[in-house]
Parts: C-alpha cells; structure tokens; sequence
C-alpha cells in the first residue's frame, strides 16, 4: 500500500528519507493567512499610491488597477521564488513546497503552480484544487501535479538532546555492573528503540496510556535481569525503563 | 547492533551544524552558489549525514534523530543533485529569442487554437444568420447587443472619443487584467485534458464571429476594421497562445508518441509554458493600451484608413517577431 502522508525519496547514495505531506486542511489555513496579506499589502498600497492622485483619479485608479492584479498574481510566485517554497501563510504554519522528486525548486515550477490557482480555485473556495488535494496521491492540486511540486509540513527540527532525557540522573541498575551487562547481552535492539521511543514520546501520551505502557516494558526488563529488591525497590516504571534505556544506549559512560 | 547513540550524537554534531549552517546560507538567496572548494566539503557533510540517516535508520523508524537527519539530507540532496540549466534570466534575450522560438516549438498548438476560434467563428455567424434573436445570447455585452450597429457608430462618432472622458486609464487598466486572466485561464485549462481550452477557444471564436457577422451585415465592415484591427491584431493572437500553452500542457498530460512518465513530460515542458504565459500577458498590457486610447477613437477624430493602416502594420509586425524573431539562421 502507497502511504499518503510521506513523499520518501532515495538517493543515488542508497539512503532514504521521508518528507511528510501537508494535508487539505493545514494549506486551506494557509492560504487564508496568504490571503489576508494580501489585503494588508493593498491596504498599504492604497495608500503609497496616493500621491498619484494629483495626476486625477483615472491614472490613479489604473495604476491600482494593474498593481493589485499583479500583486495577486505574483505575490505566491514571488513568495515561493524568495522563500525557498515558503509563503508568509506556510511559514506560520510549518509549511513548504518542494520539488516532487526531492530536487530544488525550479522558478518555473513556482510560477506555473501559482498561475493555475486560477484553475485550483474554481468554482469557489478552491474546490477544484481542495478535491484534486483530497484525491491525488501525494496531496497534490492541479498546479502542483502540473508543476511537479508537492507541500510539505516543516516542523521545527533539531539535533536531538540525549543529555536531557538519560544524563543527570542517578542510576541505581548501573551500579551492579554483572546486571547491567546482562541487560546489555539481553535487551535486543528492537526493544531498546521501543524503550527510547516511549521515553521520547511520553509527554505525548495520555496519562493513562502512559503508565500502562511504561508498567509493561518496565515487566519486560525485570524479566530479563532480575535486579536485587534493595537496588530497585524505589524506583518507578518509568525510571526503570530510563535507566534500562541509560545502561544500552549509553554503553560507554 | 545497539548505537551507543549519545556517543554517535556528540561525534557526529558538529558535522550537522556544518552542514545545516551551509543550508542555511543557501537558502537566504536562492541564487547563492558554492565555490569548488566549498562545495567538496559540502558534498562531503552531505555524505556524512547520508551515512548518518542510514545508521539511525535501523535504530528508530520514525524517531526524533531520524526526523531531523531526514531533514537535513532532503534539503541537501536538493542541492547536490539538482542538475537542471540555471542561467540568468537576461529580458531582452528573453523577449527577442526565448518567446518566439517556444511560440514556434509548439506552432501546431498554436494552429489547433487558431482553426477551433476559427470554426467557432463560422458558428456564430452562422447562428446569428438564422437566429438574428439570438444576439443577446451570443453576445453577451450590453454595448454589442442592445443596440445595432448603426446606431452604435452614429452614437460613437457623435461623441467623438468622449464616451471614455475621464476614465481611459481605469478602461485601459480593466481591459489588460481582465484579458489576461481570460487568456492565462484558457492556458490553465490544459489541465482538464485540453477539453476546456477547446470549448474557451470555440465560445471566443462563436462571440467574434457573431460580432462580425452583425456588422459586416449592416454594412459597418470599415468602422468594425477600424475599431477591432488596432487592437485586435494583438488581443486575439494573446488569447490564441493562451490556447496554444493550454494544448502544450493538455499534450503533455496526455502523452501521445513519448515513452517519458507523465511527470516527465510535464516537467520537461514548463519553461515554454512560463515563457508562453508572460510573452501572451505582455501582448495583453500592449493590446489594452491600444483599445483604450485609439480603438475608441472614430471618425472624424481618426480616419478608420489610418486605424485600420496601424491595424495592419501591428499585424506584419507580431508576424514576423513570432515567425523570424531568434531564429538560428539569423544570428
């Protein structure tokens, strides 16, 4: 089954990656942002074109005329050239385009997914280019299918911080050190990710699913290197499960 | 094998850093380029995060590290593998060269768009011939149908141009933006196959027509040349380049004759729709202009000679650019 939330890509280098897809809805609230900036640029346009009113209000209103079309026309384009596929509207929102094969983003590519909004927007409130999103594989409009483009969420990434999650603490299972090598013989790499995942992802859990999960693979680990009463008799499912996680990951400290 | 993932994180961070700060600089100014040496230890780092991503890669599917290194190599390999041609753009190169060589890459686009205005045009006349009642229906401007021609000609040269007193510029201005969305739409409309670009194509084809027709029949055909030629001669073939890229992308989407994926086709095909689309908007700017401070003009302010003269001369001229303009054998 193709899944329709990531764009995965493999480089010639063997290695894959997977960008998650922007949904319909995330983009609808983006484009409204959009929108309401280009109000905010006519508004103050309105006013940087007022002088030309001692020219009389025909030569005024032409100039609002074709600038306001050119703004609305552009300002997308402009935007995605600049930004690196970024709008003000997808920036708010951890947002971006990008090339559908992982490349970079060709300026024709930015151009003709923007001109066909006209297309994407019909016959109201984009529904065109809302169904084609909703239908398409990759989440794709009209003028992203044409252009080669997909929109992807761009979540605030950083180099994760291990001295957070696992140093500072204590560890009462590193101080038999027969145990914790056993734990080491034994813990198999799939449970030691499973363990450093639900310690990444605690705070995202619901409380209850979270001393379920943590009381179940802090089982799992007893079970595999029986710790004398005295060393563990304090120590919570959770920080058992973080100590585990300590003495596997962090083999050499 | 179990990483000792606190170790690999400390080892391998400053590398990130390098190649994240590298990312960022590009990124400020998308026509930044790296020099040779900077890129060796761009392409270096690049490696090195690949190689870090595959690592991490057995030891957390979808873990924070992997999300941040997946990152990391997609906004690189961006850059690394991009291969595409990246001149700089030079507008009167563009304009002299890049636009009619594409209007000519795609001529036969250009020609279906012709015959479809063409035989809509057959259509109209032919309508209005049987059903002189149908006028409002396949004119569907006030000014055109609610009075004859005749009468509009006598009304007009009456006036003297100043039907528009006051408001040439905004005119002007309406008519550029209205155009082009009009033609730029017919272009977008390739999506749907070409099927939508047909029936715009044939619809302007029918209203021109029956415009004709009704004038040409009441024995108008000099004041007709002398307000459609001046801009026309530009308005007209804007909107049929408009049809033209329509038919470029709906051949695309199709693929008749190419073993290339549609994706490919479609991609190979952009930097002629981009050029198509701003060459057929700049035509529209000129065509405004003209519509509104000459096509209103009648006799006796302007002799329809001279109109239909300038008409003309517009005409050969937009010919040859499109026709001989950039050609190789002309360099």
């Amino acid at each position: 089954m193709i899944a329709r939330d990531t764009l995965r890509i493999r480089t010639p280098e063997g290695v894959e990656f997977a960008l998650p897809l922007a949904g319909p809805f995330s983009r609808m609230l983006a484009l409204a942002i959009d929108l309401a900036v280009i109000a905010m640029i006519d508004s103050v346009l309105e006013k940087v074109l007022g002088p030309l009113l001692v020219f009389g209000e025909d030569v005024a209103t032409a100039v609002h005329v074709v600038v306001y079309f050119a703004l609305v026309l552009v300002y997308g384009a402009t935007a995605e050239w600049f930004w690196r596929g970024q709008t003000v509207g997808k920036r708010l929102l951890g947002l971006r385009v990008v090339d559908g094969r992982g490349l970079r983003l060709e300026p024709a590519q930015v151009i003709v997914r923007n001109l066909l909004r006209l297309l994407d927007a019909l016959p109201a409130f984009y529904l065109v280019g809302g169904v084609a999103c909703v239908f398409s594989r990759y989440h794709q409009r009209l003028g992203d299918l044409a252009a080669g483009t997909v929109v992807i969420r761009t979540p605030a990434h950083g180099a994760p911080d291990l001295d957070k999650l696992l140093a500072g603490k204590y560890n009462s299972l590193a101080e038999a050190r027969h145990l914790a090598a056993r734990l080491r013989q034994k813990v198999t790499p799939e449970m030691a990710r499973i363990g450093l995942e639900a310690l990444l992802r605690r705070d995202r859990l619901d409380p209850a699913a979270r001393l379920e999960l943590f009381r179940e693979l802090a089982d799992y680990f007893r079970a595999l290197a029986p710790y004398p009463p005295d060393l563990v008799e304090q120590l919570g499912d959770e920080p058992y499960v973080r100590n585990v996680v300590a003495i596997v990951y962090r083999s050499r400290t | 094998m179990i990483l000792d993932l606190d170790r690999f994180v400390r080892t391998e961070r400053p590398q990130w850093t390098a190649l994240e700060k590298t990312l960022d600089w590009l990124a400020a100014d998308p026509n930044r380029e790296l020099s040779i040496a900077d890129l060796e230890r761009f392409h270096t780092l690049y490696q090195r995060a690949s190689a870090d991503l595959a690592k991490v890669a057995t030891l957390a599917s979808e873990g924070e590290l992997q999300s941040y290194l997946g990152w990391l190599v997609s906004r690189a390999y961006a850059e690394i593998h991009e291969a595409r041609d990246r001149r700089q753009f030079r507008p009167w190169r563009w304009l002299t060269e890049e636009f009619p060589r594409a209007f000519r890459r795609h001529v036969r686009a250009f020609q279906l768009a012709v015959a479809l205005t063409v035989i809509g045009a057959g259509f109209g006349s032919l309508a209005l011939r049987i059903d002189a009642d149908a006028k409002g229906v396949l004119m569907p401007f006030d000014a055109l149908s609610k009075e004859t021609p005749a009468e509009r000609v006598a009304r007009e040269q009456q006036l003297k141009g100043k039907q528009l007193a006051g408001q040439k510029g905004r005119f002007s201005a309406e008519l550029m933006t209205h155009n082009t969305q009009v033609a730029l739409f017919t272009l977008a409309l390739g999506m749907t196959f070409g099927f939508g670009t047909i029936a715009i194509l044939f619809y302007n084809g029918v209203v021109l027509g029956a415009v004709i027709y009704d004038y040409v029949h009441a024995g108008q055909s000099v004041f007709l040349l002398g307000w459609l030629l001046p801009h026309g001669v530009i308005e007209i073939p804007a909107i049929l380049v408009g049809g033209q890229t329509g038919f470029v992308i709906a051949h695309a989407l199709i693929g008749w004759g190419s073993r290339a994926s549609r994706a490919d086709r479609l991609r190979a095909i952009l930097p002629d729709v981009v050029t198509l689309a701003a060459g057929l908007a700049l035509m529209l700017v000129w065509a405004g202009m003209v519509e509104a401070f000459l096509s209103q003009y009648h006799e006796p302010v302007i002799p329809y000679g001279l109109k239909i003269a300038f008409g003309l001369v517009e005409a050969l001229l937009l010919t040859l650019f499109l026709t001989r303009s950039g050609r190789e054998e002309t360099r």
